[in-house]
């Protein structure tokens, strides 16, 4: 067990590598109840949100999920998050638990418009059922028919008898659920989606499976990739500044970085040397520091040892040689496209 | 679980002495700790080490770790299966995944080293704080 953001949390069950390739080709379930909610009500709803985060929340239809950035005025991440569309006057947010206050904080305190805010985290647990066979397994405990919620959607509806979000969402670079419940039903569904999984192979996941998945998918981690330093453009995430939307917090810094050009990229390297590039090793090219590993480590499922770091973004193309600072020495690595694995179905 | 010919130190390494050789590897528990074991970077053959040195790296999913030898010495043999299969360091870390042998320089060293029930005393006051 280790503290992560407040929460007693375990690191693994049966071991990172069985935890990760149950995801990849069966399913594994995860306890992520530490995950923070915030709820934004009322008729201008939709403009906090706006104001808020960079990407643009007016072209959600209701029943669809956004990832995005809370920013800051500089235009740097508070937090990245989920925002769920549940009405054109509610919207529920999923933020990291190690930030759920103060992002709730920096909401309150950008609240101009009058709309309601609830630091809604004590009122959901959430579970998710990641990995190809997810869908059926979940499907066995639904009348909710699981088939049409696409990617990014969700929907409401009981799970073994208990009221459910059910989201088509998750941090796994699998297909997969991730239900929002009351916390008073947390061992209830934990033990029936358990029972549930057994015939599929669906086993428990830690963090540290957790944290391998989503690295092989390259999806940032707060306090890594992204924080109140990096800007969504410097970490591969233009797809989610949508400076075109209007004003919101920190366009003006985006916009003239957008013109300006960017001082350093988030990119994804690949381990040559047989050695391992981990999270806050140094970053050399042509001998000279130039970034540092944001995170670092085996991918199981693809077989190598892969990394993300921050680089000059004229040495970042695909192929470039770059070398990482292991104890002392140099190890030769080699800049790689991203994502690192993707989802064959 | 903890052989009682074999000394034992604090960093979680095992040496097993047989005449002016011994055999070393990390125990069971420092196995657990780690996780998957992923890679193991050795030393070189006839490398000459002070006790306490670290003399090697073994890295898990989650981490790395420093492995020191428990004697001062001679690297005479290095275990050749660890290059392709360091996961039997999870399998069988007392035995078949030893990691080098050293011609001991002084093998009044080992006498300094827990011997098994004071290992498992150490191990359980670890566990404890954790």
């Amino acid at each position: 067990m280790v503290n992560f953001g407040g929460w007693d949390m375990p690191v693994e069950y049966s071991g990172i590598l069985s935890e990760h390739e149950a995801v990849r080709t069966r399913a594994g379930l995860f306890d992520v109840s530490h995950m923070g909610e915030i709820e934004v009500r009322g008729h201008s709803a939709l403009d906090l949100v706006q104001w808020v985060t960079c990407n643009n929340a007016a072209k959600l239809v209701v029943g669809q999920a956004q990832y995005s950035g809370l920013m800051t005025e500089r235009g740097t991440f508070v937090d990245d998050l989920l925002v769920h569309k549940i009405s054109d006057t509610h919207y529920l947010l999923c933020v990291n638990a190690s930030n759920q206050d103060r992002d709730f904080d920096h909401i309150v305190s950008k609240n101009e418009v009058g709309a309601e805010v609830e630091n809604a985290g004590p009122r959901y647990s959430q579970l998710a059922v990641q990995g190809p066979r997810a869908k059926e397994i979940l499907q066995k405990l639904t009348p909710v028919v699981l088939d049409p919620i696409r990617y990014y959607h969700f929907t409401f509806g009981k799970v073994s008898g208990v009221d459910c979000l059910i989201a088509r969402t998750g941090y796994t670079g699998e297909d997969g659920f991730e239900i929002y419940f009351d916390p008073q039903f947390s061992e209830k569904l934990w033990g029936e989606l358990m029972q549930a999984g057994e015939a599929f192979g669906m086993i428990p996941c830690g963090l540290g499976a957790r944290n391998t998945l989503r690295l092989e998918a390259a999806m940032c981690l707060y306090g890594h990739e992204i924080d109140e330093t990096t800007t969504p453009l410097e970490a591969g995430l233009g797809w989610i500044c949508k400076l075109e939307k209007g004003r919101f917090l920190g366009c003006d810094v985006l916009a003239a970085q957008k013109q300006s050009g960017i001082g350093r990229k988030l990119v994804g390297f690949e381990m040559i040397d047989k050695r391992i590039g981990r999270d806050g090793y140094p970053v050399q090219i042509d001998g000279r520091d130039a970034g540092c590993v944001t995170s670092g480590g085996p991918a199981p499922f693809l077989k190598k040892n892969i990394g993300m770091a921050y680089v000059p973004p004229e040495s970042s193309a695909a192929g470039s040689s770059i070398e990482i600072g292991i104890r002392g020495q140099a190890a030769a690595a080699r800049i790689v496209a991203l994502p690192f694995y993707k989802r064959p179905h | 679980m903890y052989p009682a010919d074999y000394r034992y130190t604090k960093d979680h390494e095992w040496i097993k002495v047989e005449g002016p050789v011994g055999t070393i590897g990390i125990t069971d528990y420092a196995q657990s700790e780690l996780g998957d074991v992923v890679f193991a970077e050795l030393p070189k053959l006839g490398v000459t080490m002070k006790a306490g040195e670290s003399f090697g790296t073994i890295e898990s999913v989650k981490a790395v770790s420093e492995i020191f030898t428990p004697v001062s010495g001679e690297i005479t043999e290095i275990n050749s299966k660890l290059v392709d299969t360091p996961e039997i360091i999870n399998k069988d870390p007392h035995g078949s995944a030893w990691l080098v042998k050293i011609r001991l320089s002084d093998p009044k060293e080992v006498s300094a080293l827990m011997d098994a029930a004071a290992y498992e005393t150490y191990i359980a006051a670890q566990a404890k704080e954790h």
